[in-house]
Order: structure tokens, then C-alpha cells, then sequence
């Protein structure tokens, strides 16, 4: 498109911003919003380095060098947060895409235009409500006393489950409602890809006699292929950043469930919130956006390997 | 996941338009997976929907038939106590509706303003900065950092602790939405903006009066996104309001009344009530309730927006 201005590269500089003073201008409310909010507080990481005391603010408190990352690695504090932060996606990747990709192949084969829109709405419909809504959810089924799934089990004469206390049940509840929150929504992406699929595929595979599940396996899910492939090194990038709403309206201070089910995030929430630890809490920050960072950039560069197209950058 | 789902529908994003029609003649292997299709289809649509139900019948049940049963499917001798005690003393909630749907329409329309206007610049060929200003705002979805320096920065630095304004400046923008706004900007094509400029139009004009009116999928559809995540803050409410305003955020409103029995107290009744004589289980229901109840309405006729989100608006290229 360079065409429309072919001088461009040969102008200089103060030329070209003069020229395009009112793009520059037009951007100027994001540059400055994205300056005061997202690179201003880039300087406040050297407080993992340091004993932080608000008398003495981020550059004036004593420096300990690596000694606040010590101790998380003494304690086993961030092994602990790093594996279950890992695991939790590993699993929502798994088990998410294996569902959205369930979901989507038999939306598709749903003819009734009428069942298949309103049947997406309520799969849809979790998408849209706050994370609080889904911790009142969560006690509505899952409380002691009242609780429905209570209430079930003393119907049918079982005794009542603490689930608050178990931390052992929480990674099934944690996975089962995160399914229950993000599948409709991505099921889309997948039927939309399974939209594109070329028709004369089909009709070939129709003409050689082949099965529903035939079809299924040897047309559907190959061309599915490219989508599921990025989608899962895109998140594998995100692998070290948890859904705090989520998470913490499930939990929160409950300590008896952290072994199973405490995340980088709220972790750190914890810590600034309700300790004023911002040494710790900003170490452990530092250290998940490092370990996030060569992540993406070693995701992109593999997506790069397969279909340039599809790279972030 | 959202960031990066957007680039990867690719060119089959046609929407959600029903399938063509094929010329297959069906056979028994059809048949089963057409019913296993109906039935799995429709056993996840109702337990996507289970949870809503739920809370609707506890906000609708006696609390005396709550401690005895608990929680149900179906109302257990209906009641609309908590439902009276909720609007017997509105004070809180109508503080917490005003300060929110304020900062939704507010939001939006300054937000939408704000991205729209990056996006289209973004977007421009001739524009010589474009790529500095895309990896400038892209950057910050790489590296942050983190929560702690953050809160610290704007909390103490700026002073924004105690202010709406800590929560409402925070959301006005996303680099994924100003990504997919100009992915959008795509749909409008280049000629328009040169015909715009061989009539000696300037550049904001250009945006303002012919690419804005192109622009109204892509609007309602960045509108939405921005208008559900200032109606269902509740985070950034938590770390920089907290308790020091009268009236929170709605889902933040909701957050303590869930949370904290204080909280559930002086929502309905003011202090002079004890906290055990409240019908708590049944009230925290129609708290709920009442905090989702516009989206629930709405959602019929938004729902659509969303998928174009993720469709059309977001090829990449």
C-alpha cells in the first residue's frame, strides 16, 4: 500500500511529523493513558531488590539484592505457586479445547437453525457475568449447610460433604467451573473455522460412502488442526498468568485449600492486600513476568516456524 | 485468551449463519451422531443454565425453608422477603447502580472514542509511526510490572486511592481492543480515505465523518466489551476503593455482601437489625439477582456483537 506515498522513507523525520501531526495527535490519549498505567510503574520492580519501606520509597530502601527471591525459593512458597499456577492452565488448555472442539463439531451437526442459536445462548450466557456472580454460584451449590449439592445428598440419606475443607476436591470444582464459564465462548472460534471448511471436502467424503464419523475424523478434525495448534501455543504463552477473578472468588482467604490451590496471582493479591508485603509480593510479580515473557516470545517463534501468518509479531 | 483467539479465525470467519446445506444422503451413522449432537448439546446448555436457576429459586425461597432444605432447583415455599428487604432500604444498592451504570456509559463512550480514534491512525498506511505506536501499546501485554509497583505507582504516586477515578481510568482501553479495532478499520476501504483527502478533508475529518458511520459493527461490538467490563468490575474497585467510598461499585457491592455479614447488614436494614435475624441466604441470592438483572435482559440482543468480535472483526493480516 506504500504506493500512495512513495516518498515516504526518503522524508525526514520532522517532515514526517508535521505531515502526520493529526494521526500523532489522534493516538496521543492511548500513548499517554498506556505511559501512565502500564510503563510508569515498570521502574517499581527494583522493590524486589530491596527492604521497601514507604519512609524511604522504591529507590531510597536498603538493597538486599537477591534475597527476597531467596527466601520464595527456601520456602518452596514459589514452587508451590509456579506448579499449581502451571498445572491449572495445563489442564483448562486440555480439557478446554477438547470440549470446544466437541461442542463446536456437534453445534455443526445440529440442523435446527432455531435449537443451535438458542442452545449457543445458554452456552454463552456464563461468559457475560462477573467473577463475583461465580463465587455465589460456587456457595449456592457448594456451602455446608445449604448448599444444593448438600441438600441432594441428605435427600438421598448420604451425609453432608465439607467442601470448604477439602482441599482436594477444588482442583475438579476449579476445572469444572472454568469449563463451565469459557466453553461457549470458545467454542466459537472452532465453529467458525469448521464454517470455513472448503463444502466440496464434505461432499467428496459423502461421495466415497464415507461415515459421520469418518467425516468427522478424516475431514473435520485435520482441518482443525492449524486452529488447535495455535490456539494451544498461544496459551501455552500465558501459561504462567491465572484467572485471578475466578480463583479468588472460589477461595480467597480460605488457607486450608491453598496447598491445592493457590496461583501467582492471588498470591500476590493476598500479599499487597491484606500483608502490605511489597517486596515479596512485587519479587514474585518480577518473576512471572520474566518466566511469561520468554514464553510468549519462545510460543511466537514456534507459530512463526509453522504459518508466519499467524505470529503476534 | 481472548488477546489471542482474535487472530486466529482466519478467513472462514463467517459468522454464525447456518451451515450450508449439503447433498448427503444420510445414513445410520448420521442419524447417531445427529441424536448424540441433540442430546449433549442440550444436556451442556442446561447445565450452563443450572447455576442461574439455581440462585432465581433461593432469591425466590422462604429462608426458614433454606435452613431446613438448603438450596434447590425449584422455589421451596416461595417468598419474596429478601426481595422486600432489598428495596425496603434501596439506599446502598441505588448509590452502587448510579456510581456503576456512570461509569459504564462514561466509559464506554469516552473509551470508545479514545480507541476508535487509535485504531483508525493505527490502521493508516501513510501514517510513517504506525509500527512504533502498534509495538509501544503491544509491549504491555509482554511485560509488566505486576501488581504490586502498579498499586504502589497509583495508589500513592498519583494519589488515586479512595478515587473512582483509579477504577474508571484503569479500564478505558485494552491494547486487545485497540488490536481488534483496527483489524475492523480493515473493512473500510482505503479509497475512502483518499477520496476524503483529494476533497481537501483533514485527517480527523476523515475519521469522524466518513470512516465512523462505516464503523458501526465494530463500534457496538469494542462498546460491549468495554460496557461488560466496567459493569462487572469489581478487582480494581477492591484494591483502590475498598471501604473508603459510601457507595461501590455494584459487583464490588455484591462482593462484600457475600463476603461479609457487616456488609449484608447495612445493605438492607442499617445497623439496628441483627445480623441473625436476617433471611442472609435467600437475601445474598437476590442481591445477586438484582446485580445481574440488566444483563440479563440486555443479552438477547447483545450476545450477537460478541461473536463478531471474535469472527469477522478479527482477521488477521
Amino acid at each position: 500500500m506504500s504506493k500512495h506515498e512513495p516518498s515516504v522513507r526518503q522524508k525526514s523525520v520532522m517532515r514526517q511529523l508535521m505531515d502526520s501531526k493529526v494521526l500523532l495527535l489522534m493516538c496521543l490519549p492511548a500513548i499517554v493513558f498506556f505511559i501512565v498505567f502500564n510503563y510508569m510503574p515498570l521502574p517499581g520492580v527494583w522493590i524486589a531488590f530491596t527492604n521497601f519501606n514507604y519512609r524511604d520509597g522504591i529507590f531510597g530502601s536498603p538493597f538486599v539484592g537477591f534475597r527476597n527471591f531467596e527466601f520464595l525459593i527456601k520456602s518452596g512458597q514459589l514452587w508451590t505457586l509456579t506448579r499449581n499456577t502451571i498445572l491449572y492452565n495445563l489442564a483448562f488448555i486440555v480439557f478446554g479445547n477438547i470440549l470446544q472442539i466437541a461442542i463446536a463439531i456437534m453445534l455443526n451437526e445440529i440442523r435446527s437453525t432455531f435449537f443451535k442459536k438458542i442452545s449457543q445462548a445458554a452456552m454463552f450466557l456464563p461468559f457475560f457475568i462477573s467473577a463475583v456472580l461465580v463465587g455465589v454460584i460456587a456457595f449456592n451449590l457448594l456451602n455446608y449447610d445449604t448448599g444444593a449439592l448438600n441438600a441432594l445428598i441428605k435427600e438421598t440419606g448420604g451425609d453432608p460433604i465439607k467442601i470448604y475443607s477439602t482441599a482436594g476436591a477444588w482442583p475438579l470444582i476449579i476445572i469444572t467451573v472454568h469449563l463451565w464459564q469459557s466453553t461457549g465462548y470458545g467454542s466459537i472460534v472452532y465453529f467458525a473455522a469448521i464454517m470455513g471448511i472448503d463444502r466440496t471436502l464434505y461432499e467428496a467424503a459423502a461421495i466415497d460412502g464415507a461415515s459421520a464419523w469418518q467425516r468427522i475424523r478424516y475431514v473435520t478434525l485435520p482441518s482443525l488442526k492449524p486452529t488447535f495448534i495455535i490456539l494451544v501455543l498461544f496459551s501455552l504463552g500465558s501459561i504462567m498468568h491465572g484467572n485471578f477473578g475466578l480463583f479468588w472468588n472460589l477461595i480467597g482467604n480460605n488457607a486450608s485449600l491453598f496447598s491445592t490451590t493457590d496461583i501467582i496471582e492471588t498470591s500476590v493479591y493476598r500479599m499487597v492486600l491484606s500483608q502490605n508485603n511489597f517486596t515479596t509480593s512485587t519479587a514474585v510479580g518480577l518473576y512471572q513476568s520474566l518466566f511469561g515473557f520468554a514464553l510468549v516470545m519462545t510460543a511466537n517463534w514456534i507459530v512463526r516456524r509453522i504459518n508466519k501468518d499467524y505470529a503476534l509479531f | 485468551m481472548t488477546d489471542h483467539t482474535a487472530n486466529i479465525v482466519g478467513e472462514g470467519g463467517v459468522g454464525m449463519g447456518p451451515a450450508k446445506p449439503r447433498a448427503i444422503k444420510l445414513d445410520s451413522s448420521d442419524i447417531i451422531l445427529q441424536i448424540i449432537s441433540y442430546v449433549a448439546v442440550t444436556a451442556f446448555a442446561l447445565f450452563c443454565l443450572l447455576p442461574f436457576v439455581l440462585i432465581l429459586s433461593a432469591s425466590l425461597s422462604s429462608e426458614a425453608s433454606i435452613m431446613q432444605s438448603g438450596f434447590g432447583i425449584f422455589p421451596r415455599d416461595f417468598s419474596l422477603t429478601a426481595y422486600e428487604y432489598i428495596f425496603k432500604a434501596p439506599r446502598q444498592l441505588i448509590g452502587s447502580y448510579v456510581v456503576t451504570i456512570t461509569m459504564t456509559v462514561c466509559g464506554t463512550a469516552i473509551g470508545l472514542f479514545i480507541i476508535s480514534m487509535t485504531g483508525y491512525a493505527l490502521h493508516r498506511k501513510d501514517f510513517p509511526f504506525r509500527n512504533h505506536i502498534s509495538f509501544f501499546i503491544y509491549f504491555t501485554t509482554l511485560f509488566s510490572a505486576g501488581l504490586a509497583p502498579t498499586f504502589l505507582w497509583i495508589a500513592r504516586d498519583l494519589g488515586l486511592r479512595g478515587s473512582y477515578f483509579a477504577v474508571f481510568l484503569q479500564l478505558l482501553m485494552t491494547p486487545w481492543l485497540i488490536i481488534l479495532m483496527k483489524n475492523f478499520m480493515r473493512t473500510v476501504p482505503y479509497e475512502i480515505v483518499e477520496s476524503g483527502k483529494v476533497d481537501g478533508a483533514g485527517d480527523f475529518r476523515i475519521f469522524a465523518q466518513l470512516c465512523l458511520p462505516m464503523m458501526k459493527p465494530a463500534l457496538a461490538t469494542i462498546g460491549l466489551f468495554l460496557a461488560l467490563s466496567y459493569w462487572n468490575e469489581w478487582y480494581l474497585s477492591s484494591l483502590y476503593l475498598g471501604s473508603t467510598v459510601e457507595f461501590k461499585p455494584l459487583q464490588y457491592h455484591l462482593y462484600n455482601i457475600i463476603n461479609t455479614a457487616n456488609a449484608l447488614r447495612n445493605s438492607v436494614a442499617g445497623s439496628n437489625v441483627s445480623v441473625t435475624d436476617l433471611p442472609s441466604n435467600s437475601l445474598k441470592m437476590a442481591s445477586a439477582i438484582v446485580a445481574i438483572g440488566p444483563i440479563l435482559l440486555l443479552y438477547p440482543f447483545i450476545q450477537k456483537y460478541f461473536v463478531t468480535g471474535l469472527t469477522v472483526g478479527a482477521v488477521k493480516g
